[in-house]
């Protein structure tokens, strides 16, 4: 009898879950999403969140790509994400397919799928379960090219890996791990800031000829929502996009973070008269210093922030080479507003996180000093 | 150069060496069979591939039947009463507790659940065999084994709200439960990551009469970590107890997908370990293998792989709707043939243990006791925010200090942006 009714609450719809799940979201978001303006692709648009567009960038590399095959931990079925939702019906279950519960399986497999000229796109069901594979991809997928002198390469492989925080995520369902990659010669790693700019991506990290690491921030799945280009197209991978012109701090992020930082430009115009320069990275590795140095010459004063820790965050690489670059045009010391050396805790994210008041408090110490 | 001629001269002395064993006579040995270090065992001379087709596969051990009958009266446990009453009470208040806090995620109370319907006696069974000073790797789905040793429907409900009371801290997110009394290593998300760790605390603790259970799923026997594990286990001797819950499913993905053989019992022999696949759904047969199991481990110091067959009945977790890649008919079918309580029901009315009045008066007086610690769970606070940076070290270090320092700074100032109303003031 009990069970009767404890089969029909399992058995609620999808609409009830996501409901639920965008009551927590909305209630538990620290940045409001705004559609992407930056990006100019031409052609037909529709709404879609950020699963729909990757679905939609992996569709395309389904139908141009023979050799492309899809594959991870409950891809099968749509993956827990939904980003591969449809695609088993559509393409066959040979070449969309669950693997077995295995990160470094799956991250080998895709390196030997790549090495032999197929194209490998494998999902890793969260970034804080990468660790596992982290052999394949450090030690093999990354070097393959350069121990071979060439002769062999696994350039073909992406691995999707969703990244950051969601609200409710705790230790091992927020990490933002793109530190640990970028101290990686061979692979790329980018991070898209929505659903526009992650299908973008995606579909040149399928088609670059090295290896490439896409660490999709999950709260953006269903969070972000804009008018998609539905065709075929590429957003380039190493460049930084200026998101808002400003002229006395430049604001550097990536990821759902940019979308904080964007409100802090506001913030920081409204309470300060601050004029801010929100810069999105987009990529890790490579990175595009050339947009970060100029936008800091003009501001002289730098804020960077992230989800992942301050000690040996990716904030640190760019403080070093800011200050290589730009020594004399600094009026103030770079901040780093990041999260804190410690794991990502389950209660405490509301103070975790570099929210707008910590960075809008930075700013106005920028701007103090 | 004269490195060079050194080079030259041990070079000859070699190939000089070479020629000397040459002319060595042969001399044979007399043992019949193979000699390889890498295998005790026989030679043939006709060829055929070794497969699934050559072992049967590995049976499933059973104690009661669909109606909670006992078959073979000298398999019966012979439990006492009491014993058997708290198998039934704790399988059932589970129950209750899974219904109570999986309502309450949805209703957005606590941010996360996970059921353990279909797996009440796989917990239980394997539970009661043990002793407290047994430890205990969980995976994530074993709240009736903490049930059993203890743990309090308090302790379950502060731990998934994560408020002050939670010997968690708030810091984990519902479910990863641990207890240091109960000796019950707290649960950590990644998957098989326990499984070596726990061959490593029975290597550890030889020779002091306690054993070590690791559970784990499905799907979590196909990481790298289950491998070592049962090669550890095997080849050091330990005395674990390596408890498969093979619930058909990990998340989405069905056995069928997870493995290719005969599920995972059949990979104990291959790593040279005492196997044992029992009905999962029985608890008296959970109970009987898992002693038994304990005392082989204890008796000469070696691990048992424990495979118990199970159906995972609810969801993977409030993040899952398993109607997209399961028939509801499926689920039905387990939730009323083979259903854990139900055959243990079925066993304790047949023995007049049991009765319609006894279940709904218990009924009432689970959902009451659970309800209270919800209800208590839900008012108390938060910790305060700075017990974030406790416990990352055992001393907090200057860097983090100072981090701590500038959050405080910062508190001061912004602390109307923050909700402070749920957390613990000081």
């Amino acid at each position: 009898m009990a069970l009767t009714k404890v089969g029909r609450i399992a058995m609620k719809t999808l609409n009830d879950e996501i409901k639920v799940l965008n009551n927590v979201i909305v209630r538990r978001n620290n940045f409001v999403y705004t559609p992407d303006t930056k990006i100019t692709v031409q052609g037909e648009k529709t709404k879609m969140n950020m699963f729909q567009s990757i679905n939609s960038a992996l569709d395309i590399a389904l139908r141009t790509d023979d050799t492309a095959l899809v594959f991870g931990e409950d891809v099968g079925f749509g993956g827990v994400f939904r980003c591969t939702l449809g695609l088993r019906d559509k393409y066959g279950k040979d070449r969309v397919f669950n693997t077995p519960l295995c990160e470094q399986g799956i991250a080998g497999f895709a390196i030997g799928v790549a090495a032999v000229g197929s194209t490998a796109i494998a999902e890793i069901q969260f970034a804080d379960y990468i660790f596992p594979a982290f052999d394949q991809l450090v030690n093999e997928a990354a070097k393959y090219r350069y121990r071979s002198g060439g002769t062999f390469d696994c350039g073909k492989l992406t691995v999707r890996a969703p990244c950051g925080a969601v609200g409710h995520g705790a230790l091992y369902h927020s990490q933002s791990p793109e530190a640990y990659f970028a101290h990686t010669p061979g692979l790329k790693v980018v991070i898209p800031r929505g659903p526009t700019k992650a299908k973008g991506l995606l579909l040149s990290c399928i088609r670059d000829p090295d290896p490439c690491l896409v660490l999709e921030p999950k709260i953006l799945y269903r969070g972000a929502e804009e008018d998609v280009p539905v065709g075929d197209f590429q957003l380039p991978i190493g460049r930084a996009d200026i998101l808002a012109e400003g002229s006395d701090v430049t604001l550097i992020g990536w990821g759902a973070q940019v979308h904080v930082l964007k409100q802090v430009a506001q913030l920081a115009k409204e309470k300060y008269s601050v004029s801010c320069e929100v810069i999105d990275l987009v990529s890790i590795l490579p990175w595009d210093m050339d947009t970060v140095c100029k936008s800091v010459k003009k501001t002289k004063r730098v804020l960077i922030a992230h989800e992942a820790p301050l000690t040996g965050g990716f904030g640190a690489e760019i403080v070093a080479t800011i200050q290589e670059e730009c020594f004399l045009h600094l009026e103030a010391p770079i901040a780093r507003v990041t999260g804190f050396d410690t794991p990502f805790p389950h209660v405490f994210e509301p103070f975790y996180l570099p929210d707008k008041w910590r960075c809008l408090a930075a700013v106005a110490k920028l701007v103090n000093y | 150069m004269s490195v060079m001629n050194r080079s030259v001269s041990v070079l000859s002395k070699n190939i000089r060496n070479c020629f000397v064993r040459r002319h060595v006579k042969r001399s044979l040995s007399s043992e019949a069979g193979p000699l390889f270090p890498g295998a005790k065992t026989s030679w043939t001379e006709s060829f055929d591939f070794t497969g699934k087709h050559s072992y049967a596969p590995i049976p499933v051990y059973r104690v009661m039947d669909r109606r909670g009958n006992i078959i073979n009266p000298d398999e019966e446990p012979k439990l006492p009463d009491e014993t058997i009453l708290k198998m039934y009470k704790d399988m059932t208040l589970l129950n209750v507790m899974d219904k109570i806090l999986y309502e309450s995620q949805r209703q957005g109370r606590i941010s996360f659940y996970m059921t353990n319907y279909g797996e009440e006696a796989t917990q239980i069974g394997s539970a009661a065999a043990l002793d407290l000073e047994d430890i205990v790797y969980g995976q994530y789905r074993e709240a009736g084994v903490l049930m059993w040793r203890g743990f309090t429907l308090q302790q379950f409900v502060d731990q998934c709200y994560g408020n002050k009371d939670d010997r968690g801290q708030g810091k984990q997110m519902p479910i990863h439960y641990g207890s240091k009394e109960l000796n019950f290593i707290t649960i950590s998300s990644p998957l098989s990551t326990q499984m070596p760790q726990a061959v490593g605390s029975a290597y550890a603790l030889k020779g002091r009469n306690r054993v070590v259970i690791c559970y784990f799923g499905d799907g979590a026997a196909s990481e790298g970590d289950a491998h070592a594990a049962l090669n550890f286990a095997a080849t050091l001797d330990c005395p674990v107890l390596m408890f498969c819950r093979n619930n058909g499913y990990a998340i989405s993905t069905p056995v069928e997908e997870q493995y290719g053989g005969d599920g995972v019992a059949a990979r104990g022999p291959a790593y040279g370990m005492h196997t044992v696949r029992v009905d999962g759904n029985d608890v008296f047969a959970v109970y009987n293998a898992t002693r038994r199991a304990k005392e082989y481990a204890l008796r000469e110091s070696k691990p048992v792989l424990i495979e118990a067959m199970t159906y995972r009945v609810g969801d993977h977790s409030t993040s899952d709707d398993s109607s997209a890649y399961r028939s509801p008919d499926e689920v039905k079918q387990w939730s009323t043939n083979d259903y854990p309580t139900d055959k243990l029901r079925f066993h304790m009315e047949s023995r007049g243990l049991w009765d319609k009045e006894k279940e709904k008066e218990w009924q009432q007086q689970a959902r009451k006791d659970v309800m209270a610690a919800f209800q208590a769970g839900e008012v108390k606070h938060k910790p305060h925010w700075s017990v974030m940076f406790d416990e990352v070290y055992k001393f907090v270090p200057p860097h983090l200090q100072k981090q701590k320092a500038d959050m405080k700074e910062h508190m001061d100032k912004y602390k109307e942006h923050y909700p402070l109303d749920k957390f613990d003031g000081k």
